[in-house]
Protein backbone atom coordinates (compact mmCIF):
# COMPACT_ATOMS: atom_id res chain seq x y z
CA UNK A 1 0.00 0.00 0.00
CA UNK A 2 1.18 3.33 -1.23
CA UNK A 3 1.51 6.19 1.74
CA UNK A 4 -0.42 9.60 0.47
CA UNK A 5 0.22 12.97 2.36
CA UNK A 6 -3.22 13.98 3.85
CA UNK A 7 -4.02 17.02 3.13
CA UNK A 8 -3.92 17.68 6.78
CA UNK A 9 -0.47 16.73 6.77
CA UNK A 10 0.53 18.93 4.06
CA UNK A 11 -0.96 21.81 5.75
CA UNK A 12 0.15 21.32 8.93
CA UNK A 13 4.14 20.74 7.83
CA UNK A 14 3.92 23.78 5.34
CA UNK A 15 2.16 25.42 8.31
CA UNK A 16 5.40 24.82 10.84
CA UNK A 17 8.00 26.04 8.33
CA UNK A 18 5.80 29.44 7.96
CA UNK A 19 5.59 29.65 11.69
CA UNK A 20 9.42 28.92 12.05
CA UNK A 21 10.25 30.97 9.12
CA UNK A 22 8.70 34.18 10.86
CA UNK A 23 9.36 33.64 14.24
CA UNK A 24 13.25 32.32 13.21
CA UNK A 25 12.92 35.80 10.93
CA UNK A 26 12.19 37.91 13.77
CA UNK A 27 14.75 36.40 16.42
CA UNK A 28 17.37 37.37 13.44
CA UNK A 29 16.10 40.75 12.84
CA UNK A 30 16.52 40.93 17.14
CA UNK A 31 20.10 39.48 16.93
CA UNK A 32 22.35 42.26 18.18
CA UNK A 33 25.63 39.48 18.47
CA UNK A 34 28.54 40.41 16.71
CA UNK A 35 28.43 38.51 13.38
CA UNK A 36 25.32 37.73 14.19
CA UNK A 37 26.96 34.77 15.90
CA UNK A 38 23.96 34.08 17.52
CA UNK A 39 22.39 33.03 14.51
CA UNK A 40 24.98 30.93 13.40
CA UNK A 41 24.97 29.25 16.34
CA UNK A 42 21.19 28.33 16.45
CA UNK A 43 21.72 26.91 12.67
CA UNK A 44 24.39 24.93 13.81
CA UNK A 45 22.27 23.40 16.37
CA UNK A 46 19.37 22.83 15.03
CA UNK A 47 21.49 21.59 11.39
CA UNK A 48 23.34 19.24 13.85
CA UNK A 49 20.53 18.06 15.69
CA UNK A 50 18.34 16.81 12.42
CA UNK A 51 21.09 15.77 10.38
CA UNK A 52 22.12 13.35 13.67
CA UNK A 53 18.33 12.04 13.38
CA UNK A 54 18.78 10.99 9.76
CA UNK A 55 22.56 9.71 10.66
CA UNK A 56 21.29 7.64 13.36
CA UNK A 57 18.42 6.36 11.16
CA UNK A 58 21.23 5.51 8.67
CA UNK A 59 23.01 3.93 11.39
CA UNK A 60 20.00 1.76 12.89
CA UNK A 61 19.13 0.75 9.22
CA UNK A 62 22.88 -0.74 8.51
CA UNK A 63 22.77 -1.79 11.99
CA UNK A 64 19.42 -4.15 10.93
CA UNK A 65 21.09 -5.02 7.89
CA UNK A 66 24.34 -6.16 9.13
CA UNK A 67 22.65 -8.03 11.79
CA UNK A 68 20.08 -9.58 9.64
CA UNK A 69 17.35 -8.68 12.17
CA UNK A 70 13.64 -10.16 11.11
CA UNK A 71 11.44 -8.15 13.25
CA UNK A 72 12.49 -4.62 11.53
CA UNK A 73 11.95 -5.54 8.02
CA UNK A 74 8.22 -4.20 8.49
CA UNK A 75 8.99 -0.89 9.22
CA UNK A 76 12.49 -0.63 7.18
CA UNK A 77 10.52 1.80 4.68
CA UNK A 78 10.24 4.58 7.18
CA UNK A 79 14.12 4.70 8.05
CA UNK A 80 14.47 4.98 4.47
CA UNK A 81 12.49 8.12 4.47
CA UNK A 82 14.12 9.61 7.77
CA UNK A 83 17.32 8.92 5.79
CA UNK A 84 15.88 11.09 3.17
CA UNK A 85 16.49 14.35 4.91
CA UNK A 86 20.70 13.59 5.13
CA UNK A 87 21.62 16.12 2.44
CA UNK A 88 19.74 18.90 3.62
CA UNK A 89 21.21 18.42 6.90
CA UNK A 90 24.53 17.93 5.62
CA UNK A 91 23.86 20.61 3.30
CA UNK A 92 23.24 23.23 6.60
CA UNK A 93 26.20 21.77 8.08
CA UNK A 94 28.51 22.65 4.98
CA UNK A 95 26.98 26.36 5.17
CA UNK A 96 27.62 26.49 8.67
CA UNK A 97 30.99 25.32 8.65
CA UNK A 98 32.21 27.31 5.59
CA UNK A 99 30.66 30.69 6.80
CA UNK A 100 33.12 29.87 9.76
CA UNK A 101 35.88 29.16 7.52
CA UNK A 102 35.08 32.15 5.76
CA UNK A 103 35.13 34.13 9.21
CA UNK A 104 31.61 35.44 8.73
CA UNK A 105 31.04 34.08 12.73
CA UNK A 106 33.83 33.00 15.61
CA UNK A 107 31.83 29.77 16.41
CA UNK A 108 35.04 27.92 15.59
CA UNK A 109 37.60 29.32 17.12
CA UNK A 110 40.63 27.50 16.03
CA UNK A 111 40.12 28.72 12.40
CA UNK A 112 41.60 32.19 13.55
CA UNK A 113 45.22 31.88 11.32
CA UNK A 114 46.57 34.35 13.78
CA UNK A 115 46.41 31.91 16.80
CA UNK A 116 49.30 29.91 15.09
CA UNK A 117 51.40 32.65 14.43
CA UNK A 118 54.47 32.58 16.81
CA UNK A 119 55.11 36.19 16.60
CA UNK A 120 51.26 36.92 16.76
CA UNK A 121 49.91 38.39 20.59
CA UNK A 122 47.26 36.32 19.82
CA UNK A 123 49.98 33.28 19.84
CA UNK A 124 48.05 29.94 21.32
CA UNK A 125 50.63 27.38 22.04
CA UNK A 126 47.89 24.57 22.93
CA UNK A 127 46.47 25.55 20.08
CA UNK A 128 49.21 25.59 17.84
CA UNK A 129 50.05 21.96 18.96
CA UNK A 130 46.75 20.65 17.89
CA UNK A 131 47.16 22.13 14.41
CA UNK A 132 48.63 19.23 12.79
CA UNK A 133 44.55 18.01 13.24
CA UNK A 134 42.81 21.12 12.98
CA UNK A 135 43.26 23.10 10.50
CA UNK A 136 41.30 23.88 7.56
CA UNK A 137 42.58 21.78 4.87
CA UNK A 138 42.35 18.77 6.81
CA UNK A 139 39.27 19.69 8.38
CA UNK A 140 37.59 20.09 5.08
CA UNK A 141 38.65 16.94 3.88
CA UNK A 142 37.30 14.86 6.85
CA UNK A 143 33.88 16.98 6.55
CA UNK A 144 33.32 15.74 2.96
CA UNK A 145 34.30 12.21 3.44
CA UNK A 146 32.15 11.97 6.31
CA UNK A 147 28.70 13.75 4.49
CA UNK A 148 29.76 11.88 1.28
CA UNK A 149 30.01 8.66 2.82
CA UNK A 150 26.71 8.78 4.55
CA UNK A 151 25.01 10.28 1.63
CA UNK A 152 26.50 7.48 -0.69
CA UNK A 153 25.48 4.46 1.45
CA UNK A 154 22.29 5.78 2.57
CA UNK A 155 21.87 6.44 -1.71
CA UNK A 156 23.01 2.82 -2.07
CA UNK A 157 20.44 0.99 0.71
CA UNK A 158 17.56 3.06 -0.70
CA UNK A 159 17.89 1.93 -3.90
CA UNK A 160 18.94 -1.92 -3.19
CA UNK A 161 15.97 -1.80 -1.01
CA UNK A 162 13.41 -0.46 -3.99
CA UNK A 163 15.14 -2.84 -6.18
CA UNK A 164 14.42 -5.92 -4.02
CA UNK A 165 10.47 -5.06 -4.14
CA UNK A 166 10.81 -6.68 -7.71
CA UNK A 167 13.31 -9.61 -6.96
CA UNK A 168 12.59 -13.55 -5.68
CA UNK A 169 14.12 -16.58 -5.43
CA UNK A 170 17.59 -16.27 -5.46
CA UNK A 171 18.63 -13.23 -6.79
CA UNK A 172 16.72 -11.54 -4.23
CA UNK A 173 18.41 -13.58 -1.60
CA UNK A 174 21.85 -12.36 -3.57
CA UNK A 175 20.82 -8.71 -3.20
CA UNK A 176 20.11 -9.13 0.61
CA UNK A 177 23.29 -10.64 1.23
CA UNK A 178 24.76 -7.96 -0.44
CA UNK A 179 23.29 -5.53 1.44
CA UNK A 180 24.16 -7.19 4.78
CA UNK A 181 27.65 -6.69 3.72
CA UNK A 182 27.65 -3.51 2.90
CA UNK A 183 25.30 -2.37 6.41
CA UNK A 184 28.59 -4.25 7.78
CA UNK A 185 30.87 -1.81 5.97
CA UNK A 186 29.22 1.07 6.67
CA UNK A 187 29.46 0.49 10.67
CA UNK A 188 33.11 0.48 10.18
CA UNK A 189 32.90 3.51 8.23
CA UNK A 190 30.44 4.80 10.99
CA UNK A 191 32.37 3.61 14.22
CA UNK A 192 35.39 6.19 13.67
CA UNK A 193 32.97 8.77 11.50
CA UNK A 194 30.32 9.07 14.17
CA UNK A 195 33.34 10.11 16.71
CA UNK A 196 35.31 12.09 14.46
CA UNK A 197 32.42 14.44 13.79
CA UNK A 198 31.27 14.87 17.16
CA UNK A 199 34.82 16.16 17.67
CA UNK A 200 35.06 17.98 14.51
CA UNK A 201 31.45 20.08 14.17
CA UNK A 202 30.91 19.87 17.98
CA UNK A 203 34.23 19.48 20.45
CA UNK A 204 36.15 21.70 18.42
CA UNK A 205 33.61 24.04 19.45
CA UNK A 206 35.58 24.46 22.87
CA UNK A 207 38.78 23.75 21.07
CA UNK A 208 40.57 24.22 24.28
CA UNK A 209 38.78 21.39 25.94
CA UNK A 210 38.77 17.81 25.07
CA UNK A 211 36.72 14.54 26.56
CA UNK A 212 37.41 11.23 25.00
CA UNK A 213 33.83 9.99 25.04
CA UNK A 214 32.21 13.02 23.83
CA UNK A 215 31.95 11.28 20.45
CA UNK A 216 29.84 8.04 22.21
CA UNK A 217 27.79 10.72 23.86
CA UNK A 218 26.76 12.60 20.97
CA UNK A 219 26.11 9.53 18.85
CA UNK A 220 23.99 7.85 21.17
CA UNK A 221 21.64 11.62 21.45
CA UNK A 222 21.35 11.04 17.28
CA UNK A 223 20.73 7.58 17.86
CA UNK A 224 18.14 7.85 20.25
CA UNK A 225 16.62 10.88 18.06
CA UNK A 226 16.62 9.15 15.56
CA UNK A 227 14.23 5.98 17.11
CA UNK A 228 11.90 8.42 18.31
CA UNK A 229 11.30 10.19 15.17
CA UNK A 230 10.84 6.69 13.47
CA UNK A 231 8.20 4.89 16.28
CA UNK A 232 6.16 8.36 16.02
CA UNK A 233 6.22 8.00 12.36
CA UNK A 234 5.27 4.55 13.04
CA UNK A 235 2.58 4.93 15.38
CA UNK A 236 1.07 8.04 13.05
CA UNK A 237 1.23 5.55 9.20
CA UNK A 238 -0.58 3.12 11.91
CA UNK A 239 -3.20 5.07 13.18
CA UNK A 240 -3.92 6.35 9.33
CA UNK A 241 -3.98 2.91 8.54
CA UNK A 242 -0.68 2.01 6.72
CA UNK A 243 1.31 -0.23 7.57
CA UNK A 244 -1.86 -2.87 8.34
CA UNK A 245 0.67 -5.55 8.95
CA UNK A 246 2.89 -3.72 12.53
CA UNK A 247 1.31 -5.13 15.39
CA UNK A 248 1.75 -4.59 18.59
CA UNK A 249 5.59 -6.38 19.52
CA UNK A 250 6.98 -4.09 16.71
CA UNK A 251 6.05 -1.05 19.02
CA UNK A 252 7.12 -2.92 21.76
CA UNK A 253 10.25 -3.44 20.30
CA UNK A 254 10.67 0.41 19.23
CA UNK A 255 9.47 1.59 22.45
CA UNK A 256 12.57 -1.04 23.70
CA UNK A 257 14.94 0.41 21.61
CA UNK A 258 14.09 4.53 22.54
CA UNK A 259 13.96 3.28 26.38
CA UNK A 260 17.32 1.44 25.77
CA UNK A 261 18.90 4.17 23.88
CA UNK A 262 17.73 7.12 26.29
CA UNK A 263 20.00 4.75 29.20
CA UNK A 264 23.03 4.56 26.86
CA UNK A 265 22.78 8.45 26.48
CA UNK A 266 22.16 8.54 30.36
CA UNK A 267 25.08 6.47 31.03
CA UNK A 268 27.14 8.58 28.83
CA UNK A 269 26.53 11.68 29.77
CA UNK A 270 26.89 10.30 33.48
CA UNK A 271 30.70 8.72 32.74
CA UNK A 272 31.82 11.79 31.26
CA UNK A 273 30.85 14.32 33.93
CA UNK A 274 31.51 11.91 36.73
CA UNK A 275 35.31 11.39 35.25
CA UNK A 276 35.81 15.00 34.68
CA UNK A 277 34.19 15.93 38.08
CA UNK A 278 36.02 13.37 39.90
CA UNK A 279 39.56 14.16 38.47
CA UNK A 280 39.06 17.83 38.35
CA UNK A 281 41.60 18.77 36.22
CA UNK A 282 41.49 22.86 35.12
CA UNK A 283 41.75 22.18 31.64
CA UNK A 284 38.66 19.56 31.67
CA UNK A 285 36.13 21.38 34.23
CA UNK A 286 35.92 24.16 32.13
CA UNK A 287 33.23 22.77 29.66
CA UNK A 288 30.68 21.88 32.86
CA UNK A 289 32.20 24.48 34.80
CA UNK A 290 30.91 27.16 32.07
CA UNK A 291 27.30 24.84 31.95
CA UNK A 292 26.93 24.62 35.69
CA UNK A 293 27.89 28.66 36.69
CA UNK A 294 26.11 29.87 33.51
CA UNK A 295 22.94 27.43 32.82
CA UNK A 296 22.36 25.47 35.93
CA UNK A 297 18.39 24.85 35.22
CA UNK A 298 18.80 24.13 31.52
CA UNK A 299 21.51 21.76 32.04
CA UNK A 300 19.88 19.89 34.77
CA UNK A 301 16.44 19.70 33.41
CA UNK A 302 17.65 18.24 29.90
CA UNK A 303 19.65 15.49 31.88
CA UNK A 304 16.16 14.80 34.00
CA UNK A 305 14.13 14.94 30.53
CA UNK A 306 16.37 12.48 29.12
CA UNK A 307 16.79 10.25 31.74
CA UNK A 308 14.39 9.64 33.98
CA UNK A 309 11.00 10.45 32.43
CA UNK A 310 12.12 7.56 30.07
CA UNK A 311 13.50 5.63 32.85
CA UNK A 312 10.26 6.28 34.81
CA UNK A 313 7.42 6.32 32.34
CA UNK A 314 8.94 3.98 29.81
CA UNK A 315 9.98 1.44 32.19
CA UNK A 316 6.56 -0.78 32.12
CA UNK A 317 5.37 -3.34 29.48
CA UNK A 318 2.02 -1.35 29.09
CA UNK A 319 3.55 2.21 28.69
CA UNK A 320 5.41 0.66 25.43
CA UNK A 321 1.96 -1.04 23.99
CA UNK A 322 0.41 2.37 24.59
CA UNK A 323 -0.02 4.36 21.63
CA UNK A 324 -1.07 7.66 23.27
CA UNK A 325 1.29 7.57 25.97
CA UNK A 326 4.61 6.47 23.94
CA UNK A 327 3.69 9.45 21.75
CA UNK A 328 3.58 11.56 24.12
CA UNK A 329 7.14 10.43 26.14
CA UNK A 330 8.02 10.42 22.83
CA UNK A 331 8.02 13.96 22.22
CA UNK A 332 9.14 15.25 25.48
CA UNK A 333 12.52 13.21 24.87
CA UNK A 334 12.66 14.59 21.17
CA UNK A 335 12.68 18.07 22.79
CA UNK A 336 14.49 17.02 25.64
CA UNK A 337 17.59 15.85 22.95
CA UNK A 338 17.39 18.61 21.42
CA UNK A 339 18.01 20.97 24.17
CA UNK A 340 20.63 18.70 24.73
CA UNK A 341 22.52 19.65 21.45
CA UNK A 342 21.50 23.18 22.73
CA UNK A 343 23.78 22.64 25.65
CA UNK A 344 26.66 21.49 23.72
CA UNK A 345 27.24 24.04 21.44
CA UNK A 346 25.50 27.21 22.86
CA UNK A 347 27.54 27.53 26.13
CA UNK A 348 30.80 27.77 23.42
CA UNK A 349 29.34 29.26 20.02
CA UNK A 350 27.21 32.10 21.87
CA UNK A 351 28.89 32.22 25.00
CA UNK A 352 27.33 35.78 26.44
CA UNK A 353 24.85 36.21 23.98
CA UNK A 354 23.38 33.02 25.32
CA UNK A 355 22.74 34.24 28.38
CA UNK A 356 19.01 34.70 28.05
CA UNK A 357 18.77 30.60 27.48
CA UNK A 358 16.47 29.07 24.84
CA UNK A 359 15.14 32.10 22.78
CA UNK A 360 12.20 32.56 19.90
CA UNK A 361 15.31 32.22 17.43
CA UNK A 362 15.82 28.82 18.72
CA UNK A 363 12.13 27.79 19.01
CA UNK A 364 11.73 28.95 15.66
CA UNK A 365 14.32 27.70 13.98
CA UNK A 366 13.54 24.15 15.78
CA UNK A 367 9.55 24.34 14.25
CA UNK A 368 10.85 25.22 10.68
CA UNK A 369 13.40 22.39 10.84
CA UNK A 370 10.37 20.24 12.17
CA UNK A 371 8.58 20.83 9.50
CA UNK A 372 10.85 20.45 6.91
CA UNK A 373 12.00 17.39 7.81
CA UNK A 374 7.87 16.30 7.94
CA UNK A 375 7.87 17.11 4.65
CA UNK A 376 11.12 15.51 3.43
CA UNK A 377 10.12 12.30 4.95
CA UNK A 378 6.67 12.19 4.09
CA UNK A 379 7.64 12.83 0.52
CA UNK A 380 10.29 10.25 0.17
CA UNK A 381 7.76 7.55 2.35
CA UNK A 382 4.98 8.35 -0.73
CA UNK A 383 7.79 7.58 -3.51
CA UNK A 384 7.77 3.61 -2.76
CA UNK A 385 5.25 1.21 -1.35
CA UNK A 386 5.13 1.76 2.69
CA UNK A 387 5.75 -2.25 3.40
CA UNK A 388 8.51 -4.07 1.50
CA UNK A 389 7.28 -6.04 -1.09
CA UNK A 390 9.85 -8.82 -0.86
CA UNK A 391 12.60 -9.38 1.68
CA UNK A 392 13.69 -12.51 2.71
CA UNK A 393 12.65 -11.52 6.48
CA UNK A 394 9.21 -10.27 5.44
CA UNK A 395 7.22 -13.22 6.43
CA UNK A 396 9.13 -13.66 9.93
CA UNK A 397 8.77 -10.16 10.70
CA UNK A 398 4.81 -10.06 9.93
CA UNK A 399 4.54 -12.95 12.68
CA UNK A 400 6.61 -11.30 15.22
CA UNK A 401 5.80 -11.76 18.64
CA UNK A 402 7.34 -11.17 22.02
CA UNK B 1 -13.66 -43.27 39.40
CA UNK B 2 -9.79 -42.58 39.97
CA UNK B 3 -8.22 -39.08 38.69
CA UNK B 4 -6.28 -39.81 35.51
CA UNK B 5 -3.92 -37.45 33.93
CA UNK B 6 -3.26 -37.92 30.24
CA UNK B 7 0.14 -36.65 28.21
CA UNK B 8 -0.26 -35.93 24.28
CA UNK B 9 2.55 -36.33 23.10
CA UNK B 10 3.38 -34.45 19.32
CA UNK B 11 6.31 -33.80 16.94
CA UNK B 12 5.82 -30.24 16.45
CA UNK B 13 5.42 -27.12 18.03
CA UNK B 14 2.56 -26.22 15.37
CA UNK B 15 0.91 -29.41 16.18
CA UNK B 16 1.09 -28.98 19.53
CA UNK B 17 -0.93 -25.61 19.54
CA UNK B 18 -3.51 -27.24 17.53
CA UNK B 19 -4.16 -30.14 20.10
CA UNK B 20 -4.08 -27.28 22.72
CA UNK B 21 -6.42 -25.29 20.81
CA UNK B 22 -8.58 -27.83 20.49
CA UNK B 23 -8.89 -28.86 23.75
CA UNK B 24 -9.13 -25.57 24.94
CA UNK B 25 -12.23 -24.51 22.42
CA UNK B 26 -14.38 -27.86 23.69
CA UNK B 27 -13.70 -26.06 27.38
CA UNK B 28 -11.27 -28.57 28.53
CA UNK B 29 -8.51 -26.89 30.86
CA UNK B 30 -5.17 -27.87 29.97
CA UNK B 31 -2.76 -28.06 32.99
CA UNK B 32 0.61 -27.46 31.44
CA UNK B 33 3.04 -28.30 28.10
CA UNK B 34 6.27 -29.65 28.13
CA UNK B 35 8.23 -28.68 25.22
CA UNK B 36 12.20 -28.78 24.48
CA UNK B 37 12.31 -25.09 24.05
CA UNK B 38 10.27 -22.19 24.53
CA UNK B 39 6.90 -22.07 22.34
CA UNK B 40 5.72 -19.13 20.90
CA UNK B 41 2.01 -18.45 20.98
CA UNK B 42 1.23 -21.41 23.20
CA UNK B 43 0.99 -19.10 26.29
CA UNK B 44 -2.59 -17.28 25.65
CA UNK B 45 -3.86 -20.62 24.25
CA UNK B 46 -3.52 -22.48 27.55
CA UNK B 47 -4.23 -19.34 29.06
CA UNK B 48 -1.11 -18.84 31.36
CA UNK B 49 -1.17 -15.87 33.28
CA UNK B 50 1.30 -12.75 32.57
CA UNK B 51 4.55 -13.51 34.42
CA UNK B 52 4.88 -10.73 37.39
CA UNK B 53 8.78 -11.57 37.09
CA UNK B 54 9.56 -7.81 35.75
CA UNK B 55 7.23 -6.42 38.96
CA UNK B 56 9.67 -8.58 41.12
CA UNK B 57 12.65 -7.55 39.15
CA UNK B 58 11.76 -4.08 39.90
CA UNK B 59 11.50 -4.95 43.63
CA UNK B 60 14.51 -6.12 43.96
CA UNK B 61 16.02 -3.66 42.41
CA UNK B 62 14.50 -1.16 44.31
CA UNK B 63 15.71 -3.03 46.67
CA UNK B 64 19.98 -2.50 46.08
CA UNK B 65 19.45 1.02 45.37
CA UNK B 66 18.10 1.38 48.94
CA UNK B 67 20.93 -0.93 50.18
CA UNK B 68 23.26 0.33 48.33
CA UNK B 69 22.49 3.88 49.35
CA UNK B 70 22.61 3.49 52.89
CA UNK B 71 25.76 1.31 53.08
CA UNK B 72 27.91 3.86 50.99
CA UNK B 73 26.23 6.94 53.42
CA UNK B 74 27.08 4.51 56.37
CA UNK B 75 30.26 3.65 55.38
CA UNK B 76 32.24 6.78 53.56
CA UNK B 77 29.63 9.85 55.54
CA UNK B 78 28.59 8.42 58.53
CA UNK B 79 30.75 6.33 59.98
CA UNK B 80 34.57 6.53 58.57
CA UNK B 81 34.51 9.62 55.80
CA UNK B 82 37.61 9.60 53.73
CA UNK B 83 39.08 12.13 52.03
CA UNK B 84 39.85 11.38 48.47
CA UNK B 85 40.92 13.82 45.90
CA UNK B 86 39.35 16.48 48.38
CA UNK B 87 36.08 15.38 47.32
CA UNK B 88 33.52 16.76 50.11
CA UNK B 89 32.64 13.88 52.27
CA UNK B 90 30.37 14.88 54.54
CA UNK B 91 27.28 14.84 52.58
CA UNK B 92 25.75 12.09 50.64
CA UNK B 93 24.32 14.67 48.36
CA UNK B 94 27.44 16.92 47.83
CA UNK B 95 29.20 13.99 47.06
CA UNK B 96 26.68 11.89 45.28
CA UNK B 97 28.65 11.74 41.31
CA UNK B 98 31.35 9.31 42.71
CA UNK B 99 28.70 6.48 44.34
CA UNK B 100 26.50 6.45 41.73
CA UNK B 101 28.44 3.74 39.90
CA UNK B 102 28.01 1.71 43.31
CA UNK B 103 24.43 1.98 43.66
CA UNK B 104 24.01 1.76 39.87
CA UNK B 105 25.92 -1.30 40.21
CA UNK B 106 24.68 -3.06 43.35
CA UNK B 107 21.00 -2.21 41.89
CA UNK B 108 21.83 -4.05 38.71
CA UNK B 109 23.28 -6.92 41.07
CA UNK B 110 20.31 -7.64 43.13
CA UNK B 111 17.95 -7.25 40.22
CA UNK B 112 19.57 -9.43 38.08
CA UNK B 113 20.47 -12.00 40.69
CA UNK B 114 16.70 -12.28 42.95
CA UNK B 115 15.06 -12.52 39.32
CA UNK B 116 17.10 -15.54 38.13
CA UNK B 117 16.57 -17.33 41.98
CA UNK B 118 13.25 -16.16 41.89
CA UNK B 119 12.86 -17.50 38.42
CA UNK B 120 14.41 -20.61 39.30
CA UNK B 121 12.47 -21.27 42.50
CA UNK B 122 8.98 -20.07 41.24
CA UNK B 123 9.99 -23.05 38.41
CA UNK B 124 10.92 -25.59 41.12
CA UNK B 125 14.04 -25.85 38.80
CA UNK B 126 17.10 -25.00 41.32
CA UNK B 127 19.52 -26.51 40.91
CA UNK B 128 18.99 -30.16 42.54
CA UNK B 129 15.93 -30.59 42.19
CA UNK B 130 14.13 -33.15 41.02
CA UNK B 131 13.08 -33.17 37.36
CA UNK B 132 9.17 -32.34 36.80
CA UNK B 133 8.83 -33.29 33.31
CA UNK B 134 6.55 -36.51 32.71
CA UNK B 135 8.56 -37.38 30.00
CA UNK B 136 12.50 -37.19 29.48
CA UNK B 137 11.75 -36.77 25.69
CA UNK B 138 10.48 -33.35 26.34
CA UNK B 139 13.85 -32.31 26.52
CA UNK B 140 14.83 -33.64 23.24
CA UNK B 141 12.06 -33.41 20.24
CA UNK B 142 8.86 -33.94 21.69
CA UNK B 143 6.30 -31.69 23.01
CA UNK B 144 3.62 -32.67 25.00
CA UNK B 145 0.09 -31.54 26.79
CA UNK B 146 -0.92 -32.22 30.06
CA UNK B 147 -4.33 -32.39 30.82
CA UNK B 148 -5.96 -33.75 34.12
CA UNK B 149 -9.49 -35.39 34.37
CA UNK B 150 -9.48 -33.96 38.44
CA UNK B 151 -9.74 -30.68 36.41
CA UNK B 152 -12.06 -31.61 34.09
CA UNK B 153 -15.33 -32.89 36.13
CA UNK B 154 -17.17 -32.68 32.68
CA UNK B 155 -15.45 -34.67 30.41
CA UNK B 156 -14.46 -37.99 30.84
CA UNK B 157 -11.15 -39.45 29.81
CA UNK B 158 -12.24 -40.83 26.83
CA UNK B 159 -13.77 -37.96 25.40
CA UNK B 160 -10.42 -36.44 26.00
CA UNK B 161 -8.03 -38.67 23.77
CA UNK B 162 -10.84 -39.13 21.22
CA UNK B 163 -10.76 -35.39 20.88
CA UNK B 164 -7.05 -35.57 21.04
CA UNK B 165 -7.10 -38.02 18.29
CA UNK B 166 -8.38 -35.95 15.87
CA UNK B 167 -5.42 -33.80 15.93
CA UNK B 168 -1.84 -35.05 14.71
CA UNK B 169 -0.84 -36.20 17.76
CA UNK B 170 2.03 -38.84 18.08
CA UNK B 171 1.08 -40.85 21.04
CA UNK B 172 -0.68 -40.87 24.18
CA UNK B 173 -0.57 -41.84 27.44
CA UNK B 174 -2.42 -42.07 30.67
CA UNK B 175 -1.28 -42.39 33.84
CA UNK B 176 -3.73 -42.73 37.45
CA UNK B 177 -2.46 -40.20 39.83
Amino acid sequence: MNFTISKRARTLSMALIAVGAIATVYGVVGDHSEHHQRTWSALLVNGFFFLGISLGALFFYALQNATETAWSVLVKRVFEGIMAFLPIGAGVMVLVLAAGSMHLHHIYHWMDASLYDVNDPNYDEAMAGKQAFLNLPFYWIRTIAYLAVFILFARWFRKKSLEMDGLTGDSLLKTHLLTYRRGALFLVFFAVFSSTLAWDWLMSIDAHWFSTLFGWYVFSGMWVSAMITGVVLVLYLKRKGYLPQVNNSHIHDMGKWVFAVSFLWSYLYFSQFMLIWFANIPEEVTYFKLRIDEHPILLWTTFFINFAIPMVLLMSRDAKRNPRFLIGVCAVIFFGHWLDVNMIVMPGAAGHDFHHGIELLDLGMFVMFLGILITTVFRALARAPLTPVNHPYLEESVHHQI
Amino acid sequence: MANKVIYAVYEDPEQLKEGARTLVTSGIRVKDVFSPFPVHGIDPIIGVKRTRLGIAAFMFGITGTVLATFGIWYFNIFDWPMNIGGKPSFHLYQNIPAFIPVIFEFTVLCAAHGMAITYLIRNKTLPGMPARNPDPRTTDDKFIIEVRTGDNHGHSSDEITGLLRTTPVFEINERQY
